[in-house]
């Protein structure tokens, strides 16, 4: 017998059509996987055993009479940022305790529309903020990966660092996760998988908590590129509720995989080889770019002048959105309300309470810029300095280049409780340095893994591509896939 | 630009997030390190650049002034911390 936690979701599909599991055992396989190591690893926040049984004898009733759709008894770990009705949703926030909405966001939706079955819910960084998981209510998330010879635990990346770990270690089959500044992106290189961010409006944002309006996005975190398709094909959509949807049919992005690169032109940006860069982040950025040519694809050097700016100018625009969104959380309508001795004191000493530290630093810079006398020299400046950024990758594209390939993180995996990070907050912000600029331009981005670091580690290679072409990135990521191999964690818990 | 204690106190207050004098004082620090961050931004040549306000080219949608949802008091106030006959239920505001 296969170990069925370790399908990956195209693998399990054909078993679950040809009836060779159920979907009920193959979801008894990973609520047991959960139970065992999630006291380990803290990559849930809510397991929903009943909902899920209940999914799977329905998705094994509808595989039975020959019917099913794409994802058809598939488990899958959700993000606590999309709402599930009647089950936990916080953000893992404390301002959110005990809120369990009466709606479905649409992205988990037209995931259990086309038959997917729920695990649970995953940790995060509180609202999305983070790039390690460590700002979560709950506490850290464990990355599945050690350095050789060590027992170190180590960061997951963030924020989605429940989704990488729960998908690393074999938790749930895929998950879905968010990315505004590299949320999806950082933590697959982290923990050794596949995430893709795709085009700002190909994912509904109805129903996801928001963070940065302008920037937040959804995508999928799965053990490979062709689960990455299936899962994306499934949760993108258009969808009325959401103002910035994009009104385009979504494509078969899984037909994508295997064809050729040969004549795609690939940009190299000059501008992501950064000083203090560790050479091993180099040697693999080579190792891709000589995996792709050995493909066909012609390699160009390129440049994006103003990537440098892309992530101080984040900190502007994220935490100002941030700011004005989160001003719903008041002790009224939903979650955490504290007494105070009037309605201002009893709005302050929740939110006080309700939020965490990264949180609260972010809502007052956001509240800073956008205040009288700053807006202009902060906020102005920084949406200008946005518009340059993405005229950047317009002109290369204007140039020929199908897709930009870079490092993903400017390291691998680093330590839980890091002394250097929780002393400077801006150097855990540039651990997002090479998938920012992406978010400020709105396009889509995919993090593959390509190789070990010296210590056994695992680190990703990023693809950025034109508007919507989220197959170039699915037929190019596949290259090096195949180059490069699939890479899992050794089991230690 | 860099800020001062007071500036902080100020913010907090506009952010509705009550702060200690020891917070404010962390927080102080911490904001300035961001700020000297972002303080780059300034070098860069924006003349004649708008400022951005969508990524994707596209006109907002819209759609007829119609009722399309409702009747779900219940459902809205499901999930408040204290509410009463469908209302949420807040400290008195006016005496």
């Amino acid at each position: 017998m296969t170990n069925l936690t370790h399908l990956t979701i195209a693998e399990a599909r054909k078993k679950l059509r040809a009836k060779e599991i159920s979907a009920l055992e193959l979801t008894d396989a990973y609520l047991g996987a959960i139970d065992a190591a999630n006291e380990t690893f803290n990559a849930y926040v809510a397991v929903t055993h009943d909902k899920a049984r209940e999914m799977a004898k329905a998705s094994d009733a509808r595989l039975a009479g020959g019917q099913g759709g794409e994802l058809e008894g598939i488990p899958l770990g959700i993000k606590d940022l999309f709402a599930t009705e009647g089950v936990h949703t916080q953000a893992a926030s404390h301002v959110l305790d005990g809120f369990k909405p009466r709606y479905e966001s649409t992205v988990t939706a037209n995931l259990w529309a086309d038959g997917a079955v729920m695990l649970g819910k995953l940790n995060m960084d509180e609202f999305a903020m983070g790039s390690s998981n460590e700002t979560s209510y709950y506490g850290p998330v464990k990355n599945p990966w050690r350095a050789r010879g060590s027992n170190v635990d180590l960061v997951p990346g963030g924020s989605s660092g429940g989704s990488a770990a729960a998908v690393s270690a074999f938790l749930c089959a895929g998950a879905t996760a968010t990315d505004t500044g590299g949320s999806i992106r950082q933590p697959a290189a982290f923990t050794g998988t596949v995430g893709i961010k795709p085009t700002y409006g190909r994912c509904s944002r109805w129903g996801t908590v928001a963070f940065a309006s302008s920037l937040d996005q959804a995508g999928p975190i799965t053990r490979d590129v062709r689960d990455a398709a299936i899962m994306l094909k499934s949760m993108a959509s258009v969808d009325l509720k959401d103002t910035t949807s994009v009104d385009l049919p979504v494509p078969d992005y899984e037909a994508a995989l295997g064809q050729s690169v040969k004549g795609m032109k690939i940009g190299i940006p000059k501008e992501y080889r950064i000083d203090g860069m560790p050479d091993e982040i180099e040697a693999l950025w080579q190792k891709g770019i000589a995996w792709l040519k050995d493909a066909g694809a012609q390699i160009v050097d390129i440049s994006l002048p103003h990537t440098k700016y892309a992530l101080p100018a984040y900190y502007i625009v994220a935490p100002a959105e941030a700011s004005s969104n989160l001003a719903r959380y008041d002790g009224v309508r939903y979650g955490l309300r504290v007494p105070g001795k009037d309605i201002i004191d009893m709005y302050e000493k929740t939110r006080a309470e309700g939020f965490g530290r990264e949180v609260k630093r972010r809502i007052m810079i956001g509240t800073y810029v956008l205040s009288a006398g700053y807006y202009d020299a902060y906020y102005v400046q920084a949406q200008k300095v946005r518009t340059l950024i993405k005229k950047d990758f317009e002109d290369v594209f204007a140039d020929g280049v199908d897709a930009i390939l870079t490092p993903a993180t400017p390291s691998a995996a680093f330590g839980i409780a890091d002394q250097d990070m929780a002393a400077d907050p801006v150097k855990m912000y540039l651990n997002d340095i090479f998938t920012v600029t992406v978010n400020m331009a709105g396009l889509p981005g995919i993090a593959v893994p390509a190789g070990l670091d010296g210590k056994g580690l695992p680190l990703g290679l990023q693809l950025i591509g034109r508007p919507f072409e989220e197959e170039t990135l699915f037929r190019a990521s596949h290259v090096i896939e195949q180059a490069a191999g699939r890479f899992q964690p050794e089991k230690w818990w | 630009m860099s800020v001062d204690i007071d500036t902080v106190k100020r913010v907090a207050r506009l952010a509705r997030i009550a702060v200690t004098e020891e917070e404010a004082g962390r927080m102080t620090g911490e904001l300035n390190t961001i700020l000297g961050f972002v303080e780059q931004l300034g070098e860069v040549n924006v003349e004649g650049v708008e400022p951005m306000t969508s990524v994707i080219p596209m006109a907002m949608r819209k759609r007829q002034d119609g009722v399309t949802d409702g009747g779900k008091a219940a459902d809205i106030v499901a999930n408040a911390p204290a509410t009463e006959d469908n209302f949420f239920l807040v400290p008195k505001v006016v005496e």
